[in-house]
């Protein structure tokens, strides 16, 4: 059985992606995801009703680190900013965004 | 009929309000109004790694920065103890229940100030639930309390002729409280003292500055308008950000009850929208429809493990809360006799508070009136205490309100002298003037210099030598 999947979810997916995609991209989209969808399907063949429910494989509880500054591992400025495309007075720079936030 | 004079009658309480229309709110309305704070936690280090936590003060930008609050691939977060020991105590001073099972969840979305394009936040456990804030014009339940990290700093410039925005890392992944209330304010002054209040209790446990102009305290409401006598919550709500003082908290949701009130008698919806609000014009702006309701994606973070406390460890945070304001102003009431409105305003602040209670002590051993200390001190009519200044306040004190022990015949001496000096007097007091009293008062005070006697001796050693006479 094939999930229906709609020219306006396959929109709101990208759009949450933040990857703009082009009209006729989307439509193709929309038989990729089935198809997709479709064999994550298979997955329910696998009996879980023995499985407990999780959201982690480690099964470590109360992982924590005190409160101490490690001066160590902290990146000087220029260390901080060698990997971006384009700097300004130790700042990282983009193109203007709106104040909305 | 002229048009501008509307019938009273027929448009009842509506019509005072579309008449006076710059008088504010209209009866027919009531506020509905929860707060969202978010406070940004003193640790030494960040939330989920060891960089340096003090963006304020950092010497540049991008300098307290590593692998993990930059969001590089590969790096691993760890969560601070102490920030989440922090947010538990906040939870049991503000009276929430501790979910002694929490963890931590990625929320999804994109900004250049959000470098892992999620933020680590709580989802549907957060570590507090269920408190209250009491204020003088009701109860403000507290939602949930949870605790997430802050995003980078932007800055928008002209760079080269170019409009861009620049970004700091310094305060990406510094720990954030944030509290929730339920919409119980009901007025824009009751959300002030809502606020006010968290930030002293979050103050005296010491756990933030809440400097609010270097936006170490935000503040955000959620309002909307019910009409008087109406149940449930409006279909709408206006949220209003970028608040950054208590002043500018009231006067944002005041200007939001006279816009929405106005809308509202017009018959128009009002949109579920992100408002801004613009000191400087005292008014708020709209910034972003929310019909696109935000989709975050939560889910947990599978880098953090989830946290469990035993309720033996939540005891034990609740025996090390220190006294909070309320509990302290009750306890001066008890034990120095000092009135509510001298204790609270006088435990406002801890530190002062402390000197307060030093100066109240000693004043105490010393057999001074506490109260009308307190009341010296509210009414700044005495040196300000300070450490320092414990003994200079409290000689001033004494020799305002002490009264000196003065002998007998010293103080008859005084009175004969003045009588002496005024011989009216006599012949006014056997006529009843009763006014003389208070001359003859007066005038043995001066007579007896530096000393200050009791004024009830006094007064009534001038009535004695009177009948004499």
């Amino acid at each position: 059985m094939t999930t229906q999947i709609t020219l306006q979810q396959v929109q709101h997916v990208a759009q949450l992606a933040n990857i703009p995609i082009s009209d006729i991209q989307a439509q193709n989209f929309v038989g990729a995801f089935e198809e997709t969808l479709g064999v994550i399907e298979n997955l329910k063949e696998v009996d879980t009703s023995k499985i407990e429910p999780t959201h982690q494989v480690t099964g470590l509880e109360n992982v924590m680190r005190e409160d101490v500054v490690d001066e160590q591992h902290m990146f000087s400025q220029a260390e901080a900013l060698a990997n971006a495309k384009r700097t300004s007075s130790g700042y990282f720079v983009v193109p203007r965004i709106l104040d909305n936030d | 009929m002229p048009t501008k004079k509307l019938p009273v009658g027929i448009l009842g309480g509506k019509c005072k309000v579309l008449i006076q229309e710059n008088k504010i709110m209209p009866n027919t309305y009531e506020l509905v109004c929860g707060l969202e704070i978010h406070a940004e936690l003193k640790t030494a280090s960040k939330m989920f790694c060891g960089c340096k936590n003090d963006p304020f003060h950092a010497p540049q930008p991008n300098t307290y920065t590593c692998p993990v609050c930059l969001g590089m691939p590969g790096a691993l977060p760890v969560a601070n103890k102490k920030a989440i020991e922090w947010t538990i105590k906040l939870g049991l001073a503000l009276g929430c229940k501790i979910n002694l099972f929490s963890k931590f969840d990625r929320k999804h979305y994109f900004y250049p100030d959000l470098p892992k394009s999620y933020q680590i936040s709580q989802y549907d456990i957060p570590f507090c639930y269920d408190g209250v804030v009491e204020t003088s014009e009701g109860p403000v339940r507290i939602t949930r309390i949870h605790l997430e990290e802050d995003t980078g700093k932007l800055l928008h410039r002209s760079v080269n002729g170019a409009e861009v925005s620049l970004i700091d890392f310094n305060r990406s992944s510094v720990p954030l409280i944030e509290i929730v209330s339920e919409p119980d304010i009901k007025t824009a002054s009751q959300a002030k003292e809502y606020a006010k209040k968290l930030r002293q209790i979050i103050r005296y446990l010491d756990i933030a500055d809440c400097d609010m102009e270097q936006g170490g305290m935000r503040l955000e409401a959620n309002t909307s308008l019910r009409v008087v006598g109406e149940q449930g919550l409006p279909k709408y709500k206006v949220e209003v950000k970028n608040i950054n003082s208590f002043r500018f908290l009231e006067q944002a949701i005041e200007f939001e009850m006279q816009r929405q009130a106005k809308l509202l008698d017009a018959g128009e919806s009002i949109p579920q929208e992100t408002r801004g609000y613009n000191a400087t014009e005292g008014k708020t702006f709209s910034q972003r429809a929310k019909e696109d309701a935000a989709d975050y994606r939560y889910f947990p973070d599978p880098d953090l493990p989830p946290i469990r406390f035993t309720q033996a460890q939540i005891d034990g945070f609740t025996a090390d809360l220190p006294e909070l304001p309320a509990a302290k102003a009750a306890r001066w009431g008890r034990e120095y006799q000092i009135e509510a409105r001298f204790a609270e305003p006088l435990t406002a602040e801890k530190d002062e508070a402390a000197v307060f209670e030093t100066l109240f002590s000693q004043a105490q051993t010393q057999k001074l009136d506490c109260n009308k200390l307190a009341s010296s001190v509210y009414n700044k009519r005495i040196t300000w205490p300070t450490a320092e200044s414990i003994e200079k306040t409290l000689m001033e004190f004494a020799a305002q309100f002490k009264t000196d022990t003065v002998d007998t015949s010293q103080l008859e001496q005084a009175v004969e002298k003045v009588l002496a000096e005024n011989p009216d007097v006599i012949e006014k007091f056997k006529a009843g003037n009763m006014q003389v009293l208070g001359f003859m008062m007066g005038q043995t005070m001066r007579q007896l210099g530096g000393i200050k006697p009791d004024p009830q001796l006094v007064r009534e050693t001038i009535g004695k030598i009177l009948k004499t006479k």
